[in-house]
């Protein structure tokens, strides 16, 4: 039987029908169509899911669709503003923070929500911010200098 | 060399912001119009009979539109290894007999993921369990399980490797060890798992979109297996979420699909589950070493003698090669005058083992580097000193195997033992382990069997200037095509944002044997440095016809601009010629081609890295927990084309090798895996990643393309070796078998306080 799921998704609102077992996940990759959200598990442990939920970082593939409802989603796509790129997405450029790029996506939701939360993070900080997330190719430390460069203002945010 | 103007150059990788922005596609995003979605049906037993498969259940629940099994294919066996036919053992869908838990039987296509999960409920397979084995030395005992027909002992092949005389050269020795280790295994954790979309045609053509690392290895495997010309088959391989290793066999998620899209003519993505990753596709061989190392007072090794025997796992796959290049990989980087190596590679009733980064390499250098401290104690020689002593050195030949042209592990050497003297006294329980290592930059076996040359490539410039780069190299996230991209810009004297790549499509790309054996940056380097300037040539004989130049001057282009070499302010821009040239040509487009096939370069590879580890760990020797507190790795890889590529490599192989020897593992208990999730096996996550320092050494490889090579893979082999020092440095216990867990550690601490209680007494 399946039930409305009302949500906004990168400020867009949807309307859709989805069963109750339906996975946030499933939702926005194959419904709503955005596939930048990847799915390394199912299970809640790489991070290659990640969006953020009303400004939080969860992992898609263990929340269930309808438990968004309500809510604003936030995924990769939602990042840029119009043609320009959010400071992460340009700093992750700049050092080199992917490889093949699986992981990309849940690693930019978690670091975009450390910083929603916490816009000072240390180094332990950030490490901690994207402990949840596997990236098997760059080693993380990378990942880690991006971030920081973002944190030390050397990234401005697009008008 | 300084005067490049697009090598050596902190670039954004040329698919940077499609993967910073989630827009770029994987085999995982693919979705075509009357798509179906399928699922594997694997064996629950390691080792047992197929008496019966009942699909009919199956195929009666809606929304099922095929069920298979082996009978539904050819019953051809599949290898890698093609010029040894008995080598090829690998149905893919068992007919008769099952050799590991996971080993596939049957597979569904259905409107869904869900509706195709639930028919493999519904089919019913009765078995006759066999007898089972395990381990490889139950496997070669003469009462053992026979896992394939007519293969003695289980042994699936063995490799013998020699030169000097190694007897008489023992007797010669002032010190002999004797030391046996266990290397464990690992499993590649791509974080996109083996999936592929299949699509069969009415018109008896095949396309298949897939995760690879050799779009033709797998073409050409589909073709052996489903009795097809290769050119009726295109594989197409556009973003691969990682690889490692374990994407260049024909796997059992694109065979499935296959099978399934040929009965229906639909096409039909299977993706395999976490799971499935872990338990069903191949995995690093673990080994038993055998070592005997013998020197002279003063660290000079006369000869080493080395017996492996490895876990095979159900079938050969690249597994063979892992046993050839671990025995070969158990001479670097010393120069050992006598050297004796016999490898056996047994059939089990595990997963298959088979090629991953570093190829056999991790475990010889993870054991010869321990084994080298030791003999180093022994003799009372520092670490350093003796890697010194026997390291080799540019212009070496390997007796009979390979001759090393650059070399630069002296120079890793003195950068290494500086960063050990700056840092200085250390903390209590704190130690720095060394670990030296070569690796090859790209294979020359053939096993394959290819008729075509190892690399190709084809560069194409259109009206605009702008340049079309067609290769069948696969970027794997390793960076490839951004590599392949500065190599093209710099000798056509383009800018990098000219150039596009079209790489790793069997449809439209020349054939190359793809992304294994750090073939990328030397192989496809060079052949992609042919094509583009083929195309240079042609460009300026055009201009010098043009110009008017005296027949004296040569002429270049650099940075988009066509000139006299003596006299750079006379050119004319790129842009102008190449519209000129191309109107000159009858309007025909200037194409270049290039190739490269490795000829008398030794057995191995055409040039090889170099490079020097120090690994610092802090033990807590009351629980034997430790933490990786820092990884410096000096390293040389020829010119550097890619600078931003490398670092990513070298960090990123410190997470891979660094988790082999911390902390990856695959207990098994009967054959079955007992951790097969990411939340069970563990592996570094950004918590336990060291600092890492790199200390880059400048070499020029003669044969490499701008005299570039390996880079990354390599550095899979040292970190397990060096941290298994350090952590002797550090509370003074050897750990003998991989991974080097806190548990260990802690029993060899409690050990090691016995035994000295004892010696009080």
């Amino acid at each position: 039987m399946k039930k409305e799921l009302k949500f906004k998704v990168n400020g867009q609102p949807y309307e859709i029908f989805v069963k109750p077992k339906t996975l946030l996940v499933e939702v926005l990759r194959d419904l709503v169509g955005l596939t930048g959200t990847k799915r390394g598990c199912s299970s809640s442990s790489c991070g290659a899911c990640t969006v953020m939920l009303d400004g939080m970082a969860v992992k898609s593939c263990s929340v269930l669709a309808l438990q968004a409802n309500g809510t604003e989603v936030v995924t990769v796509e939602g990042l840029a503003k119009g043609n320009e790129l959010s400071p992460l997405q340009r700093a992750f450029l700049d050092h080199g923070s992917y490889q093949c790029g699986f992981c990309t996506p849940g690693m930019l939701m978690s670091s975009t929500a450390l910083l929603t939360e916490n816009p000072r993070p240390t180094k332990l900080e950030i490490k901690e911010g994207i402990d949840g997330n596997i990236c098997r190719c760059t080693g993380y430390n990378a990942i880690v200098r991006a971030v920081t460069a973002v944190v030390k203002g050397e990234y401005k945010e697009a008008k | 060399m300084s005067d490049y103007s697009v090598i050596g150059k902190r670039v954004h990788n040329i698919d940077g912001t499609e993967k910073v922005t989630g827009s770029g596609k994987y085999t995982f995003d693919v979705v075509l119009p009357n798509m179906l979605y399928g699922k594997i049906l694997r064996s629950p037993h390691p080792h047992a009979k197929i008496l019966k498969i009942d699909t009919r259940r199956a195929k009666r629940l809606v929304g099922v539109k095929a069920v298979v099994t082996g009978k539904d294919t050819l019953g051809r066996k599949q290898g890698i290894w093609r010029r040894f036919p008995e080598l090829c053992d690998e149905e893919i869908l068992c007919r008769a007999k099952v050799r590991y838990i996971g080993d596939a039987v049957a597979a569904v296509a259905a409107i869904d993921e869900d509706t195709a999960e639930e028919a493999l409920d519904l089919i019913d397979v009765e078995y006759e369990p066999l007898p089972a084995v395990f381990d490889p030395m139950d496997a070669i005992k003469e009462d053992a399980p026979q896992i394939h027909e007519g293969v003695e002992l289980n042994i699936n092949i063995n490799r013998h490797i020699e030169w000097g005389d190694v007897d008489e050269a023992f007797e010669k020795c002032d010190h002999i060890r004797e030391d046996k280790f266990k290397c464990s295994s690992q499993a590649h954790v791509c974080m996109e798992t083996h999936d592929a979309v299949a699509s069969f045609g009415h018109n008896g053509k095949l396309e298949v979109w897939t995760s690879s690392q050799s779009s033709y290895y797998i073409q050409r495997l589909y073709a052996d297996m489903l009795d097809m010309n290769e050119s009726d088959i295109r594989v197409t391989n556009r973003h691969t979420g990682g690889g490692f290793g374990s994407k260049f066999e024909l796997d059992s998620a694109q065979f499935c699909a296959a099978i399934l899209s040929q009965k229906l003519c639909q096409p039909v993505k299977i993706v395999l589950t976490r799971e499935e990753e872990f338990t069903a596709t191949k995995r690093r061989t673990p080994m038993y070493y055998f070592l005997k190392l013998g020197a002279k007072k003063d660290g000079t090794m006369l000869a080493k003698e080395v017996r492996v025997i490895t876990e095979g796992g159900a079938y050969t796959a690249m597994g063979a090669t892992a046993l050839y290049l671990t025995g070969f990989f158990s001479s670097f980087p010393y120069k050992y005058p006598n050297y004796r190596y016999d490898g056996y590679r047994v059939y089990t009733n595990t997963a298959t083992t088979s090629a991953m980064r570093g190829f056999g390499a991790p475990q010889s250098t993870f054991v010869g580097e321990s084994q080298i401290d030791m003999m180093a104690e022994d003799l009372g020689i520092d670490p350093v000193e003796i890697r010194r002593k026997n390291g080799m050195t540019p212009n070496y030949e390997v007796p009979g195997q390979a001759f090393i042209q650059s070399c630069g592990l002296h120079q890793c050497l003195d950068k290494i033992e500086e960063h050990i003297e700056k840092r200085g006294k250390l903390p209590p329980n704190h130690g720095i382990g060394v670990s030296a290592y070569g690796f090859m930059s790209g294979g020359i076996f053939n096993w394959f069997n290819t008729p075509y040359a190892f690399s190709a490539a084809v560069v194409r410039i259109n009206i605009d200037g702008k340049v079309d780069v067609y290769t069948g190299t696969c970027d794997m996230g390793q960076g490839s095509n951004t590599t392949l991209a500065m190599i093209c810009a710099e000798e056509l004297g383009v800018r990098l944002e000219d150039v596009r790549m079209f790489s790793g499509d069997t449809g439209i790309c020349p054939p190359d044997l793809g992304a294994w054996g750090s073939r990328q940056t030397l192989m496809g380097g060079n052949a992609v440095k042919m094509a583009a300037a083929e195309c240079k040539q042609q460009l300026i004989e055009f201009t010098a016809a043009k110009m008017g130049v005296n027949i004296v001057y040569d002429l270049d282009i650099k940075d988009r601009w066509v000139h006299l070499v003596d006299r750079p302010e006379r050119g004319v821009s790129y842009f102008d010629i190449v519209k000129e040239a191309i109107r000159g040509k009858d309007g025909v487009a200037i194409m270049g081609r290039g190739h490269y096939t490795p000829h008398r370069k030794g057995m191995i590879s055409p040039a090889y890295s170099f490079g020097v580890q120090a690994a610092e760990v802090e033990v807590d020797p009351e629980t034997g927990r430790y933490k990786l507190v820092n990884v410096t790795t000096a390293h040389e890889s020829g010119t550097v084309i890619n600078p931003v590529g490398i670092e990513g490599q070298l960090e990123g192989a410190i997470m891979m090798a660094g988790g082999y020897g911390f902390c990856e593992d695959q207990p098994m208990d009967e054959g079955k895996i007992l951790n097969p999730s990411i939340a069970d096996y563990k592996l570094i996550r950004s918590l336990d990643m060291p600092e890492t320092d790199i200390l880059e050494i400048d070499t020029y490889e003669p044969e490499g393309p701008f005299g570039a090579k390996e880079a990354g893979e390599g550095l899979t082999n040292p970190t397990a070796g060096a941290i298994g020092n350090a952590v002797y440095k550090a509370v003074g216990v050897r750990i003998y078998d991989l991974p080097i867990t806190p548990e260990k550690v802690f029993k060899a601490l409690k050990e090691k306080e016995k035994q000295q209680k004892k010696a009080k007494k």
